[in-house]
């Protein structure tokens, strides 16, 4: 185990999609028990240093790999797909048609439960886009077919997060 | 040093005897300092069995400080000079205080954060914090009539970089050696988890006397890691005060304007407050310039006059759950915290939120410094190996300012510390060779609305086009929440690389300055002290080395371990002598040439653990 190995080697898990959650979750707390510079805490500067890299690190990791939006994007990117982020090309016009109706639907809501009522359309679709992502990844092993469905999905990430400050402020 | 320790239980290279190390709670009315005694974690008494000291500083006319219950006492006949409160100061300018006029005392802007002025001159927060701080060291000192190892000090959740970096600083104008800052709700559990090894997720709910903080914790198997936190740093007790206050005024159609008639006002409603937790009507008097003010004020009417306040926790503890995105009956139980749980309305809105009573078993004056002394000792190298590890959350978003004064945001809240994260920006003109970095923390989308942590300049960018650059900026937060920045410039194989320290922050200088006016600390003392402290530290070094050489040695070839035997008995030739500096440079040198090895020492270790076989299996 080598601190720039990948993060499913750091993790000893499968480069697959589908992942078991729970799992992942109990071996970072493995790990941090390893790792954290507060088990050096009585050995002085460099093994806090090196401490520090390997904590910061294996957070890094969890990080990724507990997002599925994060994980699928660094997936196809082991894969030698990196998708960049100033890419926006090859967007089908009906999916942006979509994402224009949802944004002006977010600007008109004027109650918690429209937010809500859109925000459930959203998340079916998100759901749509996850299934048809692991099946490329883990099933298709196609990571190119992955690739437009996770920059829509991170499209509809971004309009989540609008989602969720909007309702705050109407409940608030 | 580069040795890591994975030596298995009951190995462990340390000769020494029990190395002694506190909590400490600097809390906005009391502070108090706790530790392992006798077997198990206590608060320590004064002379005459007292635990809380009032965290406030009188300075006299006469150049002496009361400090403590001496300066209370005083509080009432010198309310201008005598400072309480002061950790709603912490790192705060004077703009960041819209209620500083309602204080008793003046204040101006200095030096990186607000002054009081006193007979003794302007004097920061962090000077006042200090004197609190080495009466606590003094009392810790006194009890085990032995110097400390060092202090773990508690913070609310969500104080900011600059109020971290100021409690810092007071520390160690006090003479301690910080271990580590802890948020206080997270040392709470600490202080109930042990106790009760509970697992599952747990609601701290902590209402001290000035600032209020909610953490949502998962507890499993020694493990406590904070899912998320939040909280408002301008809201506790003092504001339940001041509501009675402003109550029983109206009520009696009096005026307080005067610092004396303040402070009588707010003393008479804590202590009508306090009184009302047991019973349910009490008579208020206060002696006013004008003549005494009497009211009588009953359960009803105060529940009334702070409602607004109570609403208010509630509304912040419902964030956090949702930030967590966990249903509130997913948590296991709820632990009260702060002196200020003790008002039933306050234990009544919980119970009704959550629909079950909340956990008090421990004294919420003192659970946060008995939970930050457990943390102190396990960091001392005292407690079993794998018995308790923290993993805790940056309280507030950091990011950068982007063009049109919108911020960026680099690392998000609620992400486990410690974490680096980097972040590429480009050049917006042609030829640009410099790029201004502004650090701001804080959830709002602009500049403006954020807590401006530090700027700085990265020159020597080579001329290109606009976008062609590729300036890569890196935030590193460490396990006390403290952040630095680095930029660096990637293309042309032309790097520039600053590290910013947030600008809030005293320097070096300051607190050497600060150190030699006070705190009874002669240049002497502090020279045989570094010595003392860079012998044990070499020591140790030395200990550790030889027990991981004999341990992983076969991880060496025979070049890399000669050189490390090589500074190994420079290291042993330095400690013989009495110059600080060498040894400190032998100890710098032996870390050095063994950090390979523990990276190496690491991944072997980290291969393990995976596995869940131990090294010699592997």
């Amino acid at each position: 185990m080598k601190i720039d190995d990948d993060d499913f080697t750091l993790f000893g898990l499968q480069r697959r999609f589908a992942i078991d959650v729970d799992a992942l979750a109990q071996r970072w707390r493995a790990l941090q028990t390893e790792v954290h510079p507060d088990r050096f805490a009585v050995e002085g500067a460099a093994a806090q240093r090196v401490a520090m890299q390997w904590a910061m690190r294996v957070n890094e990791a969890y990080r990724r790999l507990k997002d599925p939006l994060e994980r699928g994007k660094y997936l196809c990117e082991l894969a030698g797909r990196r998708l960049d982020p100033h890419d926006n090309h090859a967007m089908p016009p009906s999916f942006l048609t979509r994402q224009m109706e949802w944004h002006e639907a977010l600007a008109d809501a004027s109650s918690a439960d429209a937010v809500k009522a859109l925000d459930a359309d959203v998340s079916v679709q998100l759901q749509r886009l996850r299934a048809g992502v692991q099946a490329d990844l883990d099933e298709h092993h196609d990571a190119a077919a992955a690739v437009p469905k996770l920059r829509q999905w991170m499209f509809l990430a971004r309009l989540r997060e609008e989602i969720e400050r909007r309702l705050e402020a109407l409940e608030t | 040093m580069a040795l890591l320790q994975l030596s298995e239980p009951g190995q462990a290279p340390d000769p020494h005897s029990r190395r002694i190390a506190v909590g400490i709670d600097l809390g906005t009315t009391h502070s108090l300092v706790a530790a392992l005694r006798h077997g198990h974690t206590e608060s320590l008494p004064d002379d005459r069995g007292r635990v809380l000291v009032p965290s406030i500083v009188r300075y006299r006319a006469d150049g002496r400080c009361d400090i403590g219950h001496a300066a209370q006492a005083a509080q009432a006949d010198d309310p201008e000079h005598t400072i309480a409160s002061v950790k709603r100061l912490m790192g705060r300018k004077l703009a960041d205080l819209p209620d500083a006029s309602k204080l008793p005392y003046r204040l101006v802007d200095g030096a990186g954060m607000v002054h009081i002025e006193t007979p003794q001159g302007a004097k920061s927060p962090v000077e006042v914090s200090a004197q609190i701080l080495a009466t606590l060291r003094q009392r810790a000192e006194d009890t085990f009539d032995s110097d400390l190892f060092g202090a773990v000090i508690t913070v609310p959740a969500y104080f900011d970089d600059a109020q971290r970096q100021a409690t810092k600083d007071a520390a160690e104008l006090a003479g301690l050696k910080v271990l580590r800052l802890i948020n206080e709700p997270t040392a709470a559990a600490l202080a109930y988890g042990l106790d009760n090894g509970s697992e599952g997720l747990y609601l701290i709910y902590d209402l001290g006397g000035g600032t209020f903080d909610v953490s949502l914790l998962r507890l499993s198997r020694g493990v406590f890691e904070v899912v998320a936190t939040g909280g408002d740093s301008a809201l506790g007790g003092d504001d339940f005060d001041r509501a009675l206050a402003s109550w029983a005024l109206a009520r009696s159609g009096m005026m307080a304007e005067t610092p004396h008639d303040k402070q009588a006002m707010l003393t008479a409603a804590r202590t009508a407050k306090e009184a009302l937790t047991d019973a349910g009507q009490v008579p208020m008097v206060a002696a006013l310039g004008v003549g005494p003010m009497r009211v009588t004020v009953d359960r009803a009417a105060f529940d009334a006059a702070t409602r607004p306040l109570v609403e208010r926790t509630i509304g912040v503890m419902r964030k956090v759950l949702r930030d967590a995105r966990v249903d509130k009956d997913d948590v296991h139980g709820v632990v009260l915290v702060g002196g200020a749980t003790r008002m039933p309305a306050v234990r009544a809105a919980v119970q009704a939120h959550f629909g079950r009573p909340p956990l008090i078993n421990l004294d919420p004056d003192q659970v946060v410094a008995l939970g930050a002394a457990i943390q102190a000792n396990a960091l001392a190298g005292n407690s079993r190996e794998g018995e308790l590890l923290l993993l805790d959350v940056i309280p507030l978003s950091l990011g950068l300012e982007t063009m049109g004064g919108l911020v960026e945001r680099i690392v998000e809240r609620n992400t486990t510390i410690p974490v680096a994260k980097a972040q590429e920006f480009t050049t917006f003109k042609d030829g640009q060779t410099a790029m201004a970095i502004h650090v701001v923390q804080g959830e709002r989308e602009l500049v403006a609305d954020c807590r401006s942590l530090a700027r700085f300049e990265l020159r020597g960018i080579p001329p290109m086009t606009a976008g062609a650059a590729r300036i890569r900026v890196t935030f590193q937060v460490d396990a006390d929440g403290l952040l630095s920045v680095s930029a660096r410039e990637l293309t042309a194989g032309v790097e520039a690389t600053v590290v910013v320290k947030p600008s809030y922050g005293l320097s070096d200088g300051d607190v050497a300055r600060m150190l030699q006016e006070g705190f009874r600390t002669a240049e002497d003392d502090m020279r045989a002290r570094a010595l003392r402290e860079a012998q044990v530290d070499a020591e140790r070094l030395a200990l550790a080395t030889r027990s991981a050489l004999g341990a992983d040695g076969d991880l060496l070839t025979a070049v890399e371990r000669t050189a490390i035997e090589q500074h190994l008995a420079a290291l042993d030739a330095a400690r013989q002598g009495t110059d600080a500096a060498a040894v400190r440079s032998a100890l710098d040198a032996l870390a050095d040439s063994t950090e390979a090895f523990a990276a190496a020492r690491m991944n072997r270790s980290i291969r393990s653990a995976l596995t869940g076989r131990r090294v010699e299996e592997v």
